[in-house]
């Protein structure tokens, strides 16, 4: 996995550690993920949680089915995902209306704010587009220090009012990758 | 491949479900949906009607969920191609409980009968053991689909995956509810959830 910056022995940041404090709060089960650098630190911190089942996927899409499938047999989820990922869900977010269950997805953005590849630029750039599309709420955290009232904000959204959700975790947050030979 | 010997899919349906019991049963977007309506309409269904290739992951998210209750995923060979990866999704889990039937006919039957992959190359049943799932099986009798019935009720050793080569008759279609939001609050209500 690449470092998103090269700065040597640079203390974590507290946000992912404030993510998950959340997410046990709202009694979270299921975490279905693509990976993501940017969410490397939550997902460590979900596989060590005994009241949390991890589900790596094969695509993104299979996540949003899982989180169905969860709320039908009683439990919550959150769909952990990278921006290309989005595209990828498109189809499947039809069961959020159909089934209306409560969808929250935390999306670690690419191609913005000094992206170095190109590739990711288009579907970085129709992210929020894509959401909106499919009548998925979006919120966006940019600093550190909003992380966590955005993400109370959109899982309370999510679960209390069954309002689907994701929140963009902004590249000037996460920090751009940096490739290096 | 041999055309003889095919079984008829509201056949299989019914004897799967015949002693379903507590399962909560899964139907993916076609004709597997009539089947599990044809053998009558239950609280603990959840008919889809489209969300094509998801029918695996709904399945392995209320498997996981409700560890002590089998729950079964009936589908379509097309449907499954879909959501192929799935398969490796559900082998990495490997959730006891979870029960996956795909009735494969070689065709999309809802859309003009086309040929599907599996009719020429491939052999979803190898596909789900190279995935990890043990218990893959292709039936070709009924005697063992009533086999398939009753590992499915063994919650302790799951996954079970099931390929069973049906014949292409276009039956008369059984309409299910079209209702999602209804059919899966009424799986919740049936497991003593209410509503948010």
């Amino acid at each position: 996995m690449h470092a998103r910056t090269e700065a040597p022995s640079e203390t974590a940041p507290s946000w992912p550690e404030e993510i998950f404090a959340i997410l046990q709060r709202f009694d979270v089960r299921q975490v279905p993920y693509v990976p993501d650098a940017g969410h490397s630190q939550l997902i460590e911190r979900v596989l060590g949680a005994a009241t949390m089942r991890a589900v790596p996927l094969t695509t993104e899409e299979e996540g949003v089915a899982l989180l169905a499938g969860a709320w039908a047999g009683g439990q919550r989820g959150v769909l952990l995902m990278q921006s290309s990922g989005v595209g990828n869900c498109i189809n499947m977010l039809s069961l959020t209306q159909i089934i209306r269950f409560p969808f929250l997805t935390l999306v670690t953005m690419r191609g913005e704010w000094g992206e170095f590849n190109p590739w990711q630029v288009p579907m970085g750039s129709s992210t929020q587009g894509v959401f909106e599309l499919s009548g998925i709420k979006v919120l966006r955290a940019s600093h550190p220090d909003e992380v966590r009232d955005v993400v109370e904000a959109a899982a309370g959204q999510a679960y209390n009012a069954c309002t689907p959700t994701a929140v963009l975790l902004s590249q000037r947050l996460i920090g751009a990758k940096v490739f290096t030979k | 491949m041999s055309k003889a010997n095919l079984l008829d899919r509201r056949s299989v349906v019914g004897s799967l479900l015949a002693d379903r019991r507590d399962a909560i049963v899964v139907g993916g977007l076609g004709a597997s949906t009539y089947d599990i309506a044809a053998a009558g309409d239950h609280d603990r269904n959840l008919y889809l009607w489209g969300a094509m290739g998801g029918a695996v992951m709904i399945g392995l998210g209320v498997a996981l969920a409700q560890p002590k209750l089998p729950v079964v995923v009936i589908t379509g060979d097309g449907e499954m191609l879909m959501g192929m990866g799935s398969l490796a999704t559900v082998g990495l889990q490997k959730p006891g409980n979870l029960s996956i039937v795909v009735l494969d006919n070689e065709i999309y039957g809802e859309t003009g009968g086309q040929a599907s992959h599996t009719a020429a190359t491939v052999d979803l049943v190898g596909v789900a053991h190279s995935c990890g799932i043990a218990d893959a099986r292709a039936l070709a009798t009924m005697a063992e689909i009533e086999g398939f019935a009753k590992a499915m009720q063994d919650v302790a050793s799951g996954p079970h995956f099931a390929s069973v080569k049906i014949d292409h008759a276009n039956l008369e279609r059984v309409l299910s509810s079209r209702d999602g939001q209804f059919t899966v609050t009424r799986i919740r209500s049936a497991l003593g959830f209410g509503p948010i």
